[in-house]
């Protein structure tokens, strides 16, 4: 029998990508497009959407070729429910009901956190890790218990990547690549420290009011010559990622856990690698990160994270492939890790290859 | 000072070893004592890093004796030493909730004993609060449970602070919600009887609680805002 094949469509945020995997993990193609708007700007949802609705066709058709399948071969379509930004989740949306009905294909729904967890556990081999997704847009420490992802701490108001980005805009960085890698190149230029609000509760962190602060601040600081751009930045990723990494060690500590995986697009960051590999070698463990392939939205983890959902009998009927903004993680039943992992997905293997 | 040194050199056991702090066991002049000891952070920036260190054990020290203070049972601190950042205070004898809880989760829970601890949570919660006092990281392995009298007795202040907002107080008990949900979903509602605690003896419960309903709110729409 043949390997089973997945579609995946990711349209959440300011990237659009489309995604062919097999159930082992391996990526047959992954092409993705990013939405870049000037150095200054944010990315707005309608011309977000616009963005996505030119460049999803093209990606599907060059997905396919580049993994050499036709659309027969694939045996379900996958797509990002949620969470995200409204208008540029609908995109995909559509164009999987669409493409499902042409094709005859089933779809399955995949929660956007959930499909970073998965992507980055079977690119780094990570069993059951303590898990940091920090993003544009989310801002969470996860463990698996009792058949959900677990939220263990979050973000109570911004999410970590969303106070960079504001961050990066102050400054006018250019937002290509993306904001983050600018503040982080630019960070390694930084000399001074610089004193931030600190703002770690109990195992949950908040953004908000120091960005209001170095907002305020950095534009005073620059203006008397009293610190560079570098400085501020360099004093920005050294006060947030303390705390990110304060929180996966708490958390650490109260599930018994000695792995860390970090996934999500602020996870490409090597300074917050860096300092999580400390504290991670500190306690006997090890770190799982990965770069900015797996990082970074894209289909492929859509693609995985709902063939795994499929193989284990899951489908999303079409008149329920909607999609929607808020969607916890630990909303989802993660039964493919439910039942004993190693055993189960060999049989499964078996049956398909 | 010299006996202090001589007993910390000779009988020192680690208890444990928890994400910031090493607590040992010891003897403080022939008292059986808990010494904390908060490390320094590789990873950190040591500005940073001294920073925090220097402001938590104060923080601990300060909140431990308050929180006494205002009826709530603490460990008794014994000294303080912020050169080698140590905090040295009574050894409190008996299970964390933490694992009475988790037995029950896997053995079956004894009703009697599960109202008994939720209601101490729930009235020595209010009392910090009403004092003015957050204690920041409540969760169940930060709550003892005195042996032979049962009584609740709450321990790392680390995060602590004074405040009386109403604010500080809900994120104060949605942390605790928090723990409660993720560790221990399996012993029913035990926060619904905290809130029940806390409600009848906090004078303030009603500013609390409602901020308590927003701040859920607020957890439940953070997924993704711009």
């Amino acid at each position: 029998m043949k390997k089973m094949i997945a579609l995946g469509f990711e349209g959440s945020a300011n990237k659009i990508g489309v995604g062919v995997v097999t159930l082992d993990g391996t990526i047959l193609s992954n092409p993705r497009h990013t939405y870049i708007t000037p150095p200054g700007q944010g990315f707005l949802p309608r011309e977000t959407a616009q963005h996505h609705l030119q460049h999803i066709l093209p990606l599907i058709k060059s997905a396919l070729k580049t993994a050499q399948i036709t659309p027969d071969e694939i045996d379900c379509l996958c797509y990002t429910k949620g969470p995200g930004m409204g208008a540029p989740l609908q995109v995909a949306a559509v164009v999987v009901r669409i493409l499902s009905q042409l094709w005859k294909k089933p779809i399955v729904a995949v929660n956007h956190c959930v499909a970073h967890i998965e992507m980055g556990r079977i690119v780094t081999g990570a069993d059951d890790p303590v898990v940091l997704y920090v993003s544009g847009g989310n801002t969470q420490v996860i463990a698996y218990s009792e058949g959900r992802y677990q939220i263990f701490g979050e973000t109570i108001d911004i999410a970590v990547g969303n106070c960079l980005d504001r961050f990066a805009r102050v400054l006018t960085l250019s937002n290509d690549p993306n904001p983050g890698y600018n503040i982080e190149q630019l960070a390694k230029k930084g000399e001074q420290f610089i004193d931030l609000p600190y703002v770690v509760k109990g195992m949950d962190v908040s953004f908000s009011g120091i960005l209001s602060y170095i907002e305020a601040t950095a534009v005073e600081k620059l203006k008397n010559n009293e610190c560079t751009p570098a400085d501020l930045c360099y004093s920005l990723q050294e006060t947030v990622f303390a705390m990110l990494v304060e929180i996966t060690e708490r958390a650490m500590a109260h599930c018994d856990t000695k792995d860390v995986l970090i996934v999500g697009g602020v996870g490409c960051n090597e300074r917050l690698q860096e300092m999580m590999r400390t504290m991670c070698s500190e306690r006997g463990g090890k770190l799982f990160a990965t770069d900015d392939r797996y990082c970074i939205d894209n289909g492929a983890m859509i693609a995985y994270t709902g063939l795994l959902a499929y193989a284990h009998g899951t489908v999303t009927p079409l008149e329920e492939s909607t999609f929607t903004q808020r969607f916890r993680t630990d909303e989802v039943h993660a039964i493919w890790r439910q039942k004993k992992e190693p055993s189960n997905m060999n049989g499964l293997m078996q049956e398909s290859s | 000072m010299e006996i202090k040194t001589d007993v910390k050199e000779s009988s020192l056991i680690l208890l444990k070893q928890g994400a910031e702090a090493r607590v040992f066991e010891s003897n403080f002049v022939g008292r059986r004592s808990v010494i904390k000891e908060r490390f320094s952070k590789k990873y950190r920036h040591p500005t940073l890093d001294s920073k925090i260190t220097l402001k938590r054990l104060n923080a601990e020290a300060r909140c431990m004796t308050k929180a006494r203070r205002l009826g709530v049972s603490t460990p008794v601190l014994y000294s303080v030493d912020p050169v080698l950042h140590t905090l040295t205070f009574e050894y409190v004898e008996g299970p964390s909730v933490k694992d009475i809880l988790l037995e029950f989760g896997s053995h079956g829970i004894i009703e009697e004993r599960l109202d008994d601890i939720a209601l101490q949570i729930g009235v020595a919660i209010a009392k910090l609060h009403d004092g003015g006092l957050i204690h920041g990281d409540l969760t169940t392995s930060n709550m003892l449970l005195k042996s032979g009298i049962n009584q609740l007795v709450l321990i790392d202040f680390g995060l602590s602070f004074t405040s009386t907002l109403p604010e500080d107080k809900a994120v104060d008990l949605y942390v605790l919600e928090r723990a409660l949900l993720s560790m221990h979903s399996s012993c029913g509602n035990v926060m619904d009887q905290i809130l029940a605690a806390y409600r009848k003896s906090s004078k303030q419960w009603s500013s609390t609680l409602n901020k308590l309903a927003q701040v859920r709110q607020r957890g439940r729409k953070r997924t993704m805002v711009g």
